[in-house]
């Protein structure tokens, strides 16, 4: 039964990127902006999490709290740094966003050193399950739980609350939606600070698939991009769709065809964008 | 420049087209004066008259054309690998392995460009970012003609011409990469100028205007991107062929990332942008890197910050507001 391991390391390997790209596509859809300073934030979150473990906190907790912590950062950023981009062009964006990445990068590594930061998994994940055919790592069926839980959340949020329609309003049309009275600027740094503070959550949970160094945030930010890119820029469920599908390709191609995995991926993602450049799943956009 | 410019976003392109002629001698006054006091810096300015040629390259495609990439490193890489495997395996003539290598990315930034240019914004940017990320890991996997991560070692050119041999301290890779920079900016100077680069010009500001009064617009970036492409593949073999040597980080997303800074740091489309940007972050890299690289990496991301925020025409924007302040002294005093 190879594949079906293939299958659900694959799964369990875009749970994370679906974790982790959620927020951004939330950014790029909602507020229109090229942001490449994601897996910056998904970053502080992973080293905050390293401190606090090593302060005795319990994994749980330390996810947590550097997941809360990073959400501040982002409403911080937003309501700074990312505000006056919104009028600016997609280049001063994406290299404000791009500036602020090296001067993460630069800050974490001068306080935390330059070597590869450990985020070991808690022993109640370490072990193995039996799943029926043969066992299987916890921590990796864990992933797929919390993945799907988030996903279900996710959606709920967006789908049935009143928080949900008016981010969907202001998605569509952000004129419309700031004429009906909605606070669009609350909606923004409300969401921005939500969506950095999973990509940090994703990025503890995460850090055995996703190894935690100072290169992080430029390393792994293609992939994030690409999830959101193919997934359709503001659309939850084309991320979801796209994570997962990426994670299967990734991990089948690494496992079945080794020396050309990653041809495979950049050649899925490529053949994708091209023939669908506005990604799997479009959001509807009025504009 | 004697014909007035009629359109506002015109004439807000290149204020440098109006400066007087004997202003453009002075660069290259300046290359040549380097040449002669240089003294054991001459290697750190062959490679800054490279990055000058690269950001030059990417000022065409990204300044004028508006085509917005983050992976122009895999024109960069493709052509310091063609010229890298070429000298390897063919023919060391530093000439012939530089026509090859040039023509070559132009080809390959041609069809790269007939694919990813009908998309525009994110998507292009993100097919742009894939794209670099693929030959990243095509020049990783194929070891046996690349070296893998390894890098490749270049073997040492034959003399120019026949006649002049690369020597140690760099005087003729020297000469040969200012004198090939020398033919490319006359290119990209007369592109600018052209019909050609005007039209350019308009699909940046408004493709769908253009595309509505008869405009070829896809064939135009096509051919926009294909040059940059071998601009940058020039670039690309040049820095083989000097450092002998070519590495996977030529290729890298921050390869791409470092000459968007150098270009936006000297300003885009000013022509002079691309030379004032590249010489500031090259000679600036050079002695704050010796300190640490990361410390490197927060400069740059501050610089890049401030760019954005306060100096958006980049240095060269910095001399238009100096020489405004000063015209504006001058009348005051004068009247």
């Amino acid at each position: 039964m190879l594949d079906v391991t293939i299958l659900l390391d694959g799964v369990a390997y875009g749970m994370v990127l679906f974790i982790i790209s959620v927020g951004l596509t939330v950014t790029m859809g909602l507020m229109r902006i090229v942001n490449l300073a994601h897996g910056a934030f998904a970053m502080i979150g992973g080293y905050l999490a390293t401190t606090l473990l090593s302060a005795g906190l319990p994994f749980f907790a330390a996810a947590l709290l550097a997941a809360a912590v990073v959400g501040i950062v982002g409403a911080f950023a937003e309501l700074t740094i990312y505000r006056p981009l919104y009028r600016k062009g997609e280049l001063a964006q994406a290299l404000m966003t791009f500036g602020f990445t090296f001067v993460v990068i630069a800050a974490l590594t001068t306080v935390f050193g330059t070597g590869i930061r450990p985020l070991p998994v808690p022993p109640v994940l370490s072990g193995v399950v039996d799943i029926g055919f043969r066992t299987y790592p916890t921590y990796r069926l864990f992933l797929v739980a919390v993945g799907l839980v988030l996903a279900v959340l996710l959606w709920l949020l967006i789908d049935r609350t009143s928080y949900g329609a008016r981010l969907r309003a202001a998605v569509d049309n952000p004129r419309m939606a700031r004429a009906v009275g909605i606070n669009v600027n609350l909606l923004f740094t409300v969401t921005f600070a939500g969506g950095c503070a999973l990509a940090a959550f994703g990025c503890v949970i995460g850090a055995d698939l996703l190894p935690l160094e100072p290169y992080y945030a430029l390393r792994y930010l293609v992939l994030f991009l690409v999830v959101v890119g193919v997934g359709g820029i503001g659309n939850f469920k084309g991320s979801f769709v796209a994570a997962i599908a990426l994670g299967i390709i990734d991990t089948g191609g690494k496992f079945l065809l080794p020396q050309a995995a990653a041809y495979l991926f950049y050649g899925a993602v490529i053949i994708l964008l091209l023939l669908r450049p506005h990604g799997l799943m479009p959001a509807k956009s009025a504009a | 420049m004697s014909e007035p410019l009629a359109d506002k976003g015109l004439a807000a392109v290149a204020p440098s087209l109006r400066l007087p002629s004997a202003w453009h001698l002075l660069p290259w006054a300046l290359a040549l004066l380097f040449y002669f006091t240089a003294g054991g810096y001459l290697s750190l300015g062959t490679h800054v008259l490279i990055m000058i040629l690269f950001a030059l390259s990417l000022d065409l495609a990204l300044g004028q054309a508006g085509i917005i990439t983050l992976g122009h490193a895999a024109l960069f890489g493709f052509g310091a690998y063609a010229a890298g495997i070429f000298a390897a395996h063919l023919s060391n003539d530093p000439l012939l392995g530089l026509a090859v290598a040039t023509v070559l990315t132009g080809l390959f930034g041609a069809l790269v460009g007939m694919l990813i240019l009908h998309t525009a914004g994110v998507t292009l940017m993100m097919l742009t970012l894939a794209i670099s990320a693929l030959l990243a890991e095509i020049a990783n996997q194929a070891h046996g003609l690349t070296g893998g991560d390894d890098g490749l070692q270049v073997g040492r050119m034959a003399p120019l011409f026949g006649l002049f041999r690369f020597d140690l301290w760099g005087h003729t890779a020297y000469l040969y990469v200012l004198a090939v920079l020398f033919l490319w900016s006359l290119v990209a100077w007369r592109i600018m100028r052209s019909p050609f680069g005007r039209s350019l010009d308009g699909i940046r500001q408004n493709p769908r205007r253009m595309r509505a009064i008869g405009t070829p617009v896809w064939r135009r970036l096509v051919v926009a991107y294909g040059l940059s492409a071998a601009m940058a593949g020039t670039a690309g073999a040049l820095e083989a062929q000097t450092t002998r040597a070519v590495g996977l980080g030529a290729l890298s997303v921050l390869a791409s990332g470092t000459v968007l800074v150098m270009l936006i740091l000297g300003g885009t489309r000013r022509y002079y942008g691309a030379f004032l940007g590249a010489s500031v972050y090259v000679v600036v890299q050079n002695f704050a890197a010796q300190i640490d690289p990361f410390r490197w990496m927060f400069i740059i991301g501050i610089l890049l910050m401030a760019v954005v925020l306060f100096l958006e025409n980049g240095l060269m924007g910095l001399a238009d507001v100096v020489r405004r302040a000063l015209l504006a002294v001058q009348r005051r005093s004068g009247g």
